[in-house]
């Protein structure tokens, strides 16, 4: 027998900074119906609402795939933007695109990757440039 | 301060928020739309409330066109039930009454319709006020801290918001914190105990089942919870007859702005808070604090009803009529809160005495493979629904009927009314 899976895709608009995080929120009320502790919700929500933003802000949307497992979420968000021209220089903390005037006013803080990091157990970013991001996450239920 | 735990059972509330007046109700869907925890389905024609889902909010109350939903409160008979009679009138009270100029009237009235005692909300809200801002620096709350004096948005937080538990303020909610001090007073004057009869008149449901249930309390510090709406019919004419006005109220605008949206959080003189009011702006506010959102903000102050208290469904004014009265009154009272100090007491003495349950009323089973497989059912049923969420099934979405299905709140053969015969509602 196959491992019980729930899956789940979200399309990310692009251009529509409303809709930004409600694929978080549709995985959240999913994963709070199957009873996984919050602590590893929270851990999912705030993973997936920076890959969220990132794919409106950088990449015109894309696409978000959750496929929930009895003791772990696989997230992948893949996108055909700009892509990124050095992936190690974006997971740095505090690295970031955003021009001076604009980190000035508290944007951009260069953190968005690097959470996303800090809050998975695995994580994996693959990017080409001019074709597009895919990153992978993954979370294992404590 | 100890460390702070949360336990987490699933139970059954005794008590109800809501009633229903069956011969008005004409089974429209429009209290059900509307929940905000999807509480309500239409059986039978008429609505029906899961308790166990009811945050006691009164959007449905405020909702109905036939008054067919009624907020639960003790009636004013209840005055008999005891020797001695302190009243608790809340901030929100103040914006009922038109051309008020003084918050002495009111409190004078309370006096005249029967009340042997008079303790203002207000007072105790600077203190809980003072309490906060110890807290606020010594207290080990996750930042930001959410206040806890709406107790809709602390039921829904309990439900749903389960990770953002550690942020809440545990403070005794300003009513409760007057009628422990009102009633331990009461007690040293050498008033037996067993005379004493605490009364807090409520401008909402979720006000009156917080103060029954006891929230954050060894057992309820307030006896009888009565409605604004029906102090307001004996207080208008007692007002109106007073004929000696005594000096009483000891609140400043502090106190009093606590009746309104940001009147909490800007006492607590943080530069960086959110005052969010509206059920549905809660949400979004809580949402995105769970998603890792708003880590600048210091206090977060949550209020279900739009205005604030004034806005509660116990009322008789409109909510905006009523905090442009506070507004008024505000500045006319000295802006000298309250501090603890001055009645010898610190911010122990306002904490919670515990803390409050988590609740589980939205798992789908307590095994969580059962759970996935159910999920997995509705999301597969919910593929053949028509997705308009009509309501005509007596849900109040199509994902809303499937999860119905799974859990066999209805017969499993249950057909979607809106697919034709021939369709499989079910999988």
């Amino acid at each position: 027998m196959s491992e019980t899976r729930i899956h789940q895709e979200y399309v990310v608009s692009g251009n529509n900074f409303a809709s930004a995080g409600s694929a978080s929120e549709e995985v959240k009320s999913t994963l709070k119906k199957i009873g996984v502790a919050s602590s590893d919700i929270r851990r999912v929500a705030i993973a997936m609402y920076e890959g969220e933003i990132n794919m409106v802000i950088h990449a015109g949307g894309g696409v978000a795939t959750v496929d929930i497992y009895l003791d772990r979420v696989e997230i992948v968000l893949a996108d055909k933007g700009k892509g990124i021209e050095n992936v190690e220089l974006a997971m740095t903390p505090g690295w970031s695109t955003a021009p001076e005037d604009i980190r000035a006013l508290g944007f951009g803080a260069g953190m968005g990757l690097p959470n996303m990091k800090k809050y998975t157990d695995e994580f994996s970013i693959e990017s080409e440039v001019g074709v597009g991001t895919t990153v992978r996450m993954t979370i294992r239920f404590g | 301060m100890a460390e702070r735990k949360i336990k987490c059972v699933l139970d059954e509330k005794a008590l109800h928020t809501v009633m229903l007046d069956p011969d008005k109700c004409v089974g429209c869907v429009t209290c059900m739309k509307r929940c905000p925890t999807e509480a309500i389905r239409v059986r039978g024609g008429k609505a029906s409330v899961a308790y166990e889902r009811c945050i006691g909010c009164g959007e449905c109350v405020r909702l109905c066109r036939h008054h067919a939903k009624l907020p639960a409160h003790d009636s004013w008979d209840t005055l008999g039930d005891f020797r001695y009679k302190i009243v608790l009138p809340p901030p929100s009270l103040y914006g009922q009454f038109n051309n008020l100029e003084d918050i002495d009237i009111v409190l004078n009235g309370l006096l005249a319709i029967g009340f042997d005692e008079v303790y203002e909300v207000g007072q105790a809200a600077e203190y809980v006020t003072d309490a906060t801002k110890t807290l606020m620096q010594y207290g080990g709350i996750e930042s930001p801290i959410i206040s806890t004096a709406c107790p809709a948005v602390v039921e829904l937080i309990m439900m749903r918001y389960h990770n953002l538990a550690g942020h809440l303020l545990n403070t005794l909610a300003p009513v409760d914190a007057a009628a422990k001090l009102a009633r331990e007073a009461a007690i040293a004057r050498g008033i037996p105990a067993e005379d004493i009869g605490v009364y807090f008149i409520s401008p909402c449901p979720a006000k009156v089942f917080a103060l029954k249930m006891g929230f954050g309390v060894e057992r309820p510090y307030v006896d009888r919870v009565l409605s604004v709406s029906d102090a307001y019919m004996r207080l208008v004419p007692a007002m109106a007859a007073l004929t000696d006005i005594k000096k009483m109220s000891k609140m400043s605008s502090t106190g009093l702005s606590w009746g309104i949206s940001r009147g909490e959080a800007n006492a607590t003189e943080e530069l960086k808070t959110i005052a969010a009011d509206g059920i549905e702006q809660c949400v979004a506010i809580l949402e995105a604090l769970e998603d890792g959102g708003m880590q600048d903000i210091k206090f977060i102050e949550l209020n279900a009803c739009v205005s604030g208290c004034v806005g509660g469904v116990m009322n008789v004014e409109n909510p905006f009529v009523a905090r442009s009265r506070l507004h008024y009154l505000t500045r006319k009272l000295k802006n000298a809160p309250n501090r603890m100090d001055d009645i010898g007491k610190t911010a122990d003495y306002f904490l919670w005495e515990h803390d409050p349950t988590l609740k589980d009323v939205f798992k789908l089973d307590d095994n969580r493979l059962a759970a996935m497989a159910k999920m997995i059912e509705m999301d597969s049923i919910f593929e053949t629904l028509p997705k308009v969420d009509c309501g005509l099934c007596g849900a109040p979405s199509c994902s809303a009927f499937a999860e119905d299905l799974v859990n066999g709140v209805i017969p499993h053969d249950t057909k979607c009314p809106r697919l034709g015969e021939n369709k499989e509602g079910g999988k």
